[in-house]
């Protein structure tokens, strides 16, 4: 009677043990879906857009304007670095595909899908976004370049987007590659994958406006 | 008792500043030095708990099997990118893994082991070792970065050494009962 009653309270423990750990990792990686930080963070932000901080940007010419400037239209996000030589090209490469498609001027070129490429080097200067900008023949405007004219603001824009950036160890950086689907109301509410189609990306801004 | 004192001095020393710094700066030392000696401090602190309540805690844990489960299901979670990354993003889930480890992996561990007995252990290890090694390859196949805070580079590294960790792993334990057997033969 005693050992079976110890196996009972085995059993018992177990059960609890097994319940109370599923529900942990349930929530802890939302449902089994979100292994990666990276995909926790696109489950949340298309879960609930969040509002991103209207900072002071400077773009490739020198010009000053904030994110509140595309208020009223989707607007594509993504971050770079000018020197970088891994995953910043394929992510410009994907920026050029959706700047050159018919999907992102639905209504001629007044209409175009505004992107926009930040960077997050302190070494990127508004010359060298300009040479950036002409080597993948962007025109600075439908597709602009900037960095954010007070070092200060860097940390919040990049925490709001939830992009992290680490260095090499080689003077350069690492960070998570996506790009940012801004709603008409200045939220930031879909990431995709770098390598998504510029019909996706089209339609996913499309959506944010209805 | 001597053990009780290693396990606390141990734990203190992790939490250092300047240890978690070093070991979380790596990938391979977050996952296979901090964590793992987290759960050695769990394991030694063991000899602190009081005689009746180790019997009580035995009554609920015939045979290890729910020690076993704990420690394999506390332990599974911390090999997940994302508790990695959450664990360097957010000091609320960096406790949370100071006092998980110990308390959910390292101690249940040292509760349960010698109940669990060779049948038990080995069925233990032929659930863990290969999931260690199938995370470790997940890790260096992945075709983009799992860990926000990682580089590229350190999730091959820390691949690879889960991979390595689990064989050598296996390796020992299926050769160490051959080798305590083979003593014993020589001291008849």
């Amino acid at each position: 009677m005693v050992r079976s009653d110890g196996w009972m309270r085995t059993g018992v423990a177990s059960l609890v043990i097994c319940v109370s750990s599923g529900a942990l990792l349930w929530r802890g990686t939302d449902g089994f879906h979100a292994l990666t930080s990276e995909a926790a963070r696109r489950l949340a932000i298309a879960a609930s857009p969040r509002s991103v901080p209207a900072v002071e940007l400077e773009d490739q010419d020198g010009r000053s304007f904030t994110l509140g400037r595309y208020r009223g239209r989707p607007l594509v996000v993504d971050f770079v670095y000018t020197r970088c030589t891994s995953v910043c090209p394929l992510l410009s490469e994907s920026f050029r595909r959706l700047y050159v498609a018919p999907e992102s001027s639905p209504r001629g070129d007044d209409g175009r899908l505004p992107l926009l490429s930040i960077t997050f080097d302190s070494l990127d200067t508004p010359a060298r976004l300009r040479e950036y900008a002409a080597h993948y023949r962007a025109d600075g405007h439908s597709w602009r370049f900037a960095r954010v004219r007070n070092a200060r603001d860097l940390a919040p824009l990049l925490q709001a987007f939830g992009v992290v950036v680490i260095g090499d160890g080689r003077g350069g950086f690492q960070h998570n590659a996506a790009m940012h689907v801004v709603d008409p109301g200045g939220r930031l509410s879909r990431v995709l994958d770098l390598g998504a189609s510029p019909a996706d990306v089209a339609r996913a801004a499309a959506e944010t406006s209805r | 008792m001597i053990r009780a004192y290693l396990a606390a001095l141990l734990f203190v020393v992790l939490a250092t500043p300047v240890a978690r710094a070093v070991l979380e700066g790596v990938m391979v030392a977050h996952m296979l030095v901090q964590i793992p000696l987290l759960a050695v401090a769990g394991a030694l602190a063991v000899a602190a708990l009081p005689l009746p309540l180790v019997a009580r805690i035995a009554g609920w844990n015939r045979g290890g099997v729910s020690g076993a489960l704990l420690a394999v299901i506390a332990s599974s979670w911390w090999m997940v990118p994302r508790a990695l990354d959450w664990a360097l993003a957010s000091p609320l889930m960096e406790a949370a893994k100071f006092v998980t480890v110990p308390l959910f992996v390292g101690a249940p561990l040292a509760l349960s082991w010698s109940s669990l007995g060779s049948m038990g252990r080995g069925f233990v290890l032929a659930n863990v070792l290969p999931m260690w090694a199938v995370v470790g390859w997940a890790y260096i196949a992945a075709p983009v970065r799992v860990c926000n805070y990682y580089l590229a580079d350190q999730q091959v590294v820390a691949g690879t050494s889960l991979v390595v960790a689990s064989i050598a792993l296996g390796a020992a334990m299926g050769v160490l009962p051959f080798m305590r057997s083979h003593r014993t033969d020589l001291d008849d």
